[in-house]
């Protein structure tokens, strides 16, 4: 994994900087869909770097904040029942819930387990045939590859228990939302290099040519982001309108023909409501009728659940890219990520959690006397 | 033991010999026979020494004159073995650094067993055995103890709590208020070592080169910094649990001021680097077992450097930043690309990301 370090110079990624202040005349605005993407240009000041012409738009890809405050919900009232092994990434465990998170239901005695791979809650239904054993699937086009393949090898293998909470959300139906949202200021996008490496990049020049926006295949690491963010200020500049592969060596436009056959065996297209935005038309992927057996909304049946949102929360204007989370009235007041209103300030991945995190809210006067005032921090 | 009913443990002892039982019964915490066993054929012979052969209710000590200082801590990790460690050396080395940060020598530990009914004899004999290397390698005494078994599936196996007095230096003033602006911070060696090396074998990482725990004494290096700089150094901690970036931040608050790191200056193994970033973790808040942190005055760095890195536990320190007057309260790190960001304490555990 050595080769990560050099993605990560900051000699280069000042030179790459300079650059993209040579090419940028106008102003322009770039959405990175993915919240692995946000994390990363918040962590490493990315967007310090910039000429303060070009502002980056916060997406919403980060799968934890999407995923419906009613599955929440279902997910809790599911990992409360007793002899159920209720099996979740780490960071859904603190994802608020109406009345709760998965942290309180584990301490109130629930069998809640952080795994890292869906395939380790197969092995745990294995190991514990007289526990129902639940995997929450949530994530984009990313996860869905390993949480269908754990639905593969529970189906293969026989186990009856073993379930899939699931709650899939797919990026190009997003950015059609986006684009045909009132109001949508996004000119360009940082297409999510893990969603990618997963189905490649043949389903976007349709909407590159549907909607004249440049759309640019992007990694994660520090010279990665100024990589995609020049070459879709290039585009933008010179008036094109392209897909294009800033992260070839992860990402091929066929992407993974394996996993996409697995994906369409397992999962079929549905309508999906994203936490804060609303229902996007097949947006999402839920378990296709060869796998219905093994979807744990119809296992357990979960029923009377009344979901309250924060009326003080603003994430749903956050994850469209209207506001920037220190736009938000209850930002660093009533909502920090002790005791998140939204589910964007719980994950690391949140944008509000981000700009909280790495203390955006403080102005560049309070930052000042770091000693180490960047050279791109003047904006 | 029967298998039916509930058997009252309160008043029960077993006859049979030590070596007759591969693993912990109620009855090894029950004051009987059996508990007085363990203590002679286990305790006893790994601890040796003349304040604990009394084996009174209490240790009795001579400590002269001067200031004591005194620290406790509990440990439940898991697993209790691990690359690098285990539980006893943890148990030891913790309290010890707890005791050396404070500026004091630390001298007494006392040990205290929670088992689990069903724990291995074997296992705990290897426990022990590694806290009486660990306490010869500290040169501290373990000169009392106890030792409670709950029932089975009531515990981890394993806790030990340890307890630790140290004689404070003479004119030594070390404290977590005392950093001042102008100070130079230092890092002993390598970040995130011991965290991750927990993690991986929890999680089932595997790496070319597995990763080791530092769990290590420090009251070595410590009297050696001491030694060569004396009142220069201002303030110390061992950044354990919470990582560099919560000991950071203590220090900011407990001073009231502003703390700047260089984060490209911070040293990191190229492998625990490797796992944080497989798993979404920050190696700043990952778990340290045997570094310390010293705030010492900018014309001492030379010299606190130069004898850190003389000494095996002290190899790869650097300086890592300085203290400043500015965002009082913070830590900001200066990052890779030149920009700023501040480095909060987190709230909880950090969550390993789902993609």
């Amino acid at each position: 994994m050595k080769y990560l370090t050099e993605f990560r110079n900051g000699e280069i990624a000042q030179r790459m900087a300079r650059e993209i202040h040579q090419i940028a005349t106008r102003p322009w605005k770039i959405m990175e869909v993915c919240g692995g993407q946000t994390h990363s240009i918040i962590k490493n000041g990315i967007d310090q770097m910039l000429p303060a012409t070009i502002e980056m738009i916060h997406g919403p890809g980060c799968p934890v904040c999407v995923t419906p405050l009613e599955l929440i919900d279902k997910a809790l009232a599911i990992a409360a029942q007793p002899g159920v092994m209720f099996c979740s990434f780490g960071d859904m465990l603190r994802v608020p819930g109406t009345e709760a998170d998965l942290f309180q239901v584990k301490g109130a005695g629930g069998d809640v387990r952080v795994v890292y791979s869906p395939l380790d809650a197969v092995e745990l239904a294995v190991r514990n045939p007289d526990k129902q054993v639940v995997f929450f699937g949530v994530g984009f086009e990313t996860t869905a590859p390993a949480n269908a393949m754990s639905v593969h090898l529970a189906k293969r293998r026989g186990l009856k228990n073993f379930s899939l909470l699931v709650s899939h959300v797919l990026v190009p139906p997003a950015i059609e939302a986006i684009m045909g949202s009132p109001g949508n200021q996004v000119q360009g996008f940082l297409l999510a290099g893990h969603v990618c490496s997963v189905m490649g990049y043949w389903e976007y020049p349709p909407l590159a040519e549907k909607y004249g926006i440049p759309l640019v295949v992007t990694g994660f690491e520090p010279l990665d982001l100024l990589d995609g963010i020049r070459r879709c200020v290039m585009q933008l500049e010179a008036g094109r309108h392209e897909v294009e592969n800033a992260y070839e060596r992860i990402v091929t436009f066929e992407g993974n023909r394996p996993a996409q056959k697995l994906l369409a065996e397992v999962f079929e297209v549905t309508d999906r409501a994203w936490r804060g935005i609303g229902v996007i038309p097949k947006s999402g992927w839920r378990l296709s009728e060869a796998y219905r057996a093994f979807d744990a909304e119809e296992r357990f049946h979960i029923t009377g659940i009344h979901t309250e949102e924060s009326p003080l929360c603003h994430s749903g204007d956050v994850l469209r890219g209207a506001i920037k989370p220190a736009e938000c009235p209850a930002f660093g007041k009533e909502c920090t990520p002790r005791h998140p209103l939204g589910a964007t300030m719980v994950s690391s991945e949140g944008a509000c959690a981000a700009y909280y995190n790495y203390g955006r809210f403080l102005s560049a006067g309070e930052l000042a006397g770091a000693g180490a005032t960047s050279t791109f921090s003047k904006r | 033991m029967s298998d039916d009913g509930t058997p009252d443990f309160s008043n029960w002892s077993c006859p049979l010999p030590l070596a007759d039982y591969p693993t912990i019964v109620m009855g090894h915490g029950g004051g009987g026979k059996l508990g007085n066993e363990l203590v002679e054929h286990l305790f006893l012979p790994a601890f040796r020494n003349p304040a604990l052969e009394n084996l009174g209710d209490a240790a009795v000590l001579d400590l002269g004159s001067g200031r004591l200082a005194m620290s406790t801590d509990s440990f439940v990790v898991q697993p209790l073995f691990f690359p690098g460690g285990s539980i006893g050396e943890l148990a030891v080395n913790g309290t010890v650094n707890d005791l050396a940060v404070s500026g004091a020598e630390p001298r007494y530990l006392s040990a205290s067993f929670i088992l689990e009914e069903g724990f291995p004899l074997s296992r705990l004999a290897a426990i022990v055995a590694a806290m009486a290397e660990a306490a010869a390698t500290a040169a501290v005494r373990i000169v009392t103890g106890d030792t409670k078994v709950v029932e089975h599936g009531h515990g981890d196996g394993c806790y030990i709590n340890t307890a630790g007095i140290g004689v404070l230096r003479q004119g030594i003033l070390v404290g977590p208020h005392r950093a001042q602006p102008g100070d130079a911070v230092l890092v002993s060696g390598t970040i995130g070592d011991h965290g991750m090396a927990i993690m991986s074998v929890r999680e089932g990482l595997e790496f070319e080169s597995p990763i080791r725990s530092d769990c290590a004494a420090l009251n070595g290096l410590i009297a050696e910094v001491l030694e060569a700089a004396g009142d220069a150094v201002h303030a110390m901690r061992d950044p354990t649990r919470g990582g560099l970036a919560s000991t950071l931040n203590e220090i900011a608050q407990a001073s009231g001021v502003g703390i700047e790191i260089d984060e490209p200056s911070l040293p990191v193994r190229a492998e625990v680097q490797s796992a944080c970033d497989l798993l979404g973790l920050d190696p700043v808040y990952v778990a340290n077992e045997g570094k310390a942190v010293f705030f010492v005055a900018p014309e001492a760095v030379p010299a606190v450097l130069g004898t850190l890195r003389a000494h095996p536990l002290g190899r790869d320190a650097a300086r890592i930043g300085q203290v400043t007057a500015q965002h009082k309260g913070m830590l900001v790190a200066r990052t890779a690309m030149g920009a700023n960001r501040v480095i909060p304490t987190q709230i909880g555990e950090q969550l390993p990301r789902i993609c």
